[in-house]
């Protein structure tokens, strides 16, 4: 915007030194001076027809007692509760989904990135249809058709699968047994937190002796064995550690327990495979950008392929696949407003349900920007100080 | 995503309408020569395409009244369909001149949302269907079941409110569109679906085998309907509500289709004769011609006419009159005195 009238009129008014400095301030006075009143404008008519409609404006209505029905909340609420309270669930909702949706996009975008370049034709094929398949179909349309294999492919509360003892599957949600921690539980978490904290020193100490002599310690090994040992002796020893409150089929629907309702699944389903196809093609583009003939000189020196892979690819690849992959991550944060669409109660969801209501689109509208934008922002200053890791350092 | 970029239009359009602030909705139509309606996204009886692509429906008919009486021609209509949440905000920042979409008449809608309510056309109410396997001949009995409804509507706060007040517990699921919502009934979602009653009756009768479905007795709000016109435009606010207790007073003094110009020659009943415009200037009471009401009625018939011809014994639906009766034969209609 600034540099359109900077280049063209700086060339017109093409005065000497000083000159120029004082047309070009009075420019780019001029372009502010005409921002702020458009602005102001803008601001002020809205002011007077709002008023003339005797629609209220500001924020006092986020503490009325809104009434809203919300099935799916990540705390207790009820409809007697206000409108404030219901809109921050919603957001509580979005992170929710946010959060979960790019570890599980993460993970399966990495798993079919590396197919992608696999060398068994039929593997990397299969993921080459994945991706083009999901890329290419609009994602509401990817999310309508999950919601409807969801709900069409279980059955009726009355007939439903019980997999495990306490787990439930039916059209209504999966079921599963809800924990209640007793003392020993924190023991058990106690002797976790150790062995994490041992495994660390173990691959500490293994570095510095590879450092020195070249030969490192098994840590893969020495750690897994007392993450799993550790906890399980304090399992056995301690009184109580855990007991499930299961769902119990009543009247209509199962009660109790842990529900992962359908609409929700068919969301996180619908953003993941679809953010997936994404990430695997960056993950893709990383792998193959590294050039065959590092793999070749690592390989010469006698490396490992899983040391191979850790230490001359991954390095190399992850500096090109990070910053797409942060683009694909705030996509997914904004991606999950169509969780409107199948019935997800997320921040857009029951904003629009606050419009409905109130009528002050102005307000839940400039929320909804302020939220994505935080969200937004917090994932791209995370994943540039990831890229800052990973960048080639210069001496 | 058509939810949001649309308030966002609304928005834009409640912004940039501040230079038509000040000029009548009734200038506009008539400049423009067409009449924008807001309608539904397709509700059989009150309003949707039929098989040749036309809109029709007893709110319909409401808006082809008025476009007739204004514009002479019933088919100056621009019809923009509004999802429940758009119904308000398209009708107070004028992107549309009327809302005529089973819109209930409440107080902070009324007083607060920048719209006015004209007259209740229709009294309805909400209550819920279910299956006929389900076994519930009662909505009390519905504790522990999930209910699909749509969001932005009085439905989801009544639903709420009548589970609060009989203190059982009902799993809401809310969908965007009142089509998602039924949808999901239909393949098992939920237990029940609730709205107002006649539109429950007009999507029973989208379903595959409606006997499978059942309406249960409870009503358990009020949901007068009324078309909507933005607040503080009182010269185009009384045009639509004396078009509409034109049409009202029309089946109650015999006035039809047929024989309104018959009527007009010939009445004696002074009454008549001011409504149909052959003595006295009424019309000029809503800056119309004297011919006003006569071009309305012959556009769409009176109340009673457009009523069976969308929920009459002879369609799918069958609503009985009930409340919608005229207040002489035991029903609410009350058309004001024309005079």
């Amino acid at each position: 915007m600034r540099c359109v009238p900077y280049v063209n009129l700086s060339a017109i008014f093409s005065a000497g030194g000083a000159g120029r400095t004082v047309v070009n301030l009075l420019i780019q006075g001029a372009v502010v001076g005409v921002v702020a009143f458009v602005s102001w404008t803008l601001f002020d008519n809205t002011q007077a027809n709002l008023e003339a409609r005797n629609i209220a404006s500001g924020f006092g209505f986020m503490n009325v007692e809104g009434g809203l029905p919300i099935n799916d909340t990540l705390l207790p609420y009820e409809p007697s509760d206000t409108y404030g309270y219901a809109f921050f669930l919603g957001v509580l909702n979005t992170l929710y989904v946010a959060f979960l949706g790019i570890i599980l996009s993460t993970i399966i975008g990495i798993i079919i990135g590396c197919a992608r370049v696999s060398s068994n034709w039929i593997v990397s094929r299969l993921a080459a249809v994945y991706v083009e398949v999901l890329r290419n179909v609009p994602l509401l349309l990817t999310l309508f058709f999950t919601y409807a294999v969801v709900l069409a492919s279980l059955p009726h509360p009355r007939r439903s699968f019980n997999p495990l003892a306490g787990v439930f599957i039916n059209n209504r949600g999966i079921y599963l047994p809800d924990p209640h921690p007793h003392t020993g539980f924190w023991f058990v978490s106690a002797a976790l937190l150790l062995a994490l904290f041992i495994t660390y020193l173990v691959f500490r100490i293994s570095k510095r002796k590879r450092d020195l002599t070249g030969e490192g310690l098994p840590t893969a090994r020495i750690g897994f064995s007392l993450i799993i040992i550790l906890p399980a002796l304090v399992f056995y020893l301690a009184p109580s550690v855990l007991d499930f409150e299961f769902a119990v089929l009543k009247g209509f629907n199962y009660r109790g327990g842990i529900v992962l309702r359908p609409e929700f699944s068919a969301l996180m389903f619908g953003l993941v495979l679809y953010t997936a196809a994404f990430i695997a093609e960056n993950v893709r583009s990383g792998i193959q950008s590294v050039k065959k003939g590092q793999t070749e000189a690592a390989n010469a020196l006698g490396l490992k392929s899983t040391l191979i892979m850790r230490k001359v690819v991954l390095p190399q690849a992850l500096r090109v696949s990070i910053p797409a992959t942060t683009n694909d991550y705030t996509s997914l944060v904004k991606n999950s407003s169509l969780a409107v669409a199948i019935g997800y109660p997320d921040m857009v969801s029951i904003g629009g349900t606050i419009i409905g209501q109130n009528d002050q689109a102005i307000e839940i509208i400039g929320l909804w920007m302020a939220v994505y934008l935080a969200i937004n922002l917090v994932i791209s200053s995370l994943m540039n100080w990831a890229n800052s890791k990973v960048q080639v350092v210069e001496r | 995503m058509t939810k949001k970029s649309c308030a966002l239009i609304a928005v834009a359009v409640l912004i940039f309408s501040a230079a038509a602030v000040f000029a009548g909705t009734l200038e506009n139509v008539k400049s423009n020569d067409i009449l924008t309606l807001g309608v539904s996204e397709g509700v059989p009886g009150f309003s949707a395409p039929d098989d040749k692509g036309v809109w029709a429906g007893f709110d319909v008919d409401m808006g082809r009244a008025v476009a007739a009486a204004v514009l002479g021609d019933p088919e100056k209509i621009k019809y923009v369909p509004l999802a429940s949440k758009q119904k308000i905000v398209a009708v107070s920042s004028g992107q549309v001149d009327i809302t005529s979409r089973t819109t209930t008449w409440t107080m902070k809608r009324d007083a607060k949302q920048g719209v006015d309510f004209t007259v209740a056309v229709f009294y309805d109410g909400q209550g819920f269907m279910t299956t006929k396997a389900s076994g519930v001949t009662s909505a009390k009995d519905l504790d522990g079941a999930s209910v699909c409804v749509t969001s932005g509507t009085t439905s989801e706060l009544n639903v709420a409110d009548f589970s609060r007040a009989n203190g059982i517990k009902l799993e809401t699921v809310v969908f965007e569109g009142k089509k998602e919502a039924f949808h999901a009934y239909v393949t098992g979602r939920c237990d029940a679906f609730t709205t107002d009653m006649s539109q429950i009756a007009s999507l029973r009768t989208t379903t595959e085998n409606p006997g499978d479905h059942v309406i249960l007795p409870e009503i358990f709000s009020k949901e007068p309907l009324s078309p909507l016109v933005k607040h503080g435009d009182n010269q185009w606010k009384d045009l639509v509500t004396w078009v509409i207790n034109g049409l009202i007073e029309a089946e109650e003094k015999g006035i039809t289709q047929a024989n309104v110009a018959e009527m007009k020659s010939s009445s004696q009943d002074p009454t008549v004769q001011r409504m149909l415009g052959a003595t006295g200037d009424v019309g000029s009471f809503v800056n119309l011609d004297n011919d006003w009401l006569v071009r309305a009625i012959q556009a769409v018939g009176n109340y009673g006419e457009i009523y069976d011809r969308h929920f009459g014994p002879e369609t799918k639906l069958d609503i009985p009159r009930g409340l919608n009766n005229l207040w002489t034969k035991g029903g609410l209609l009350y058309a004001m005195p024309i005079r």
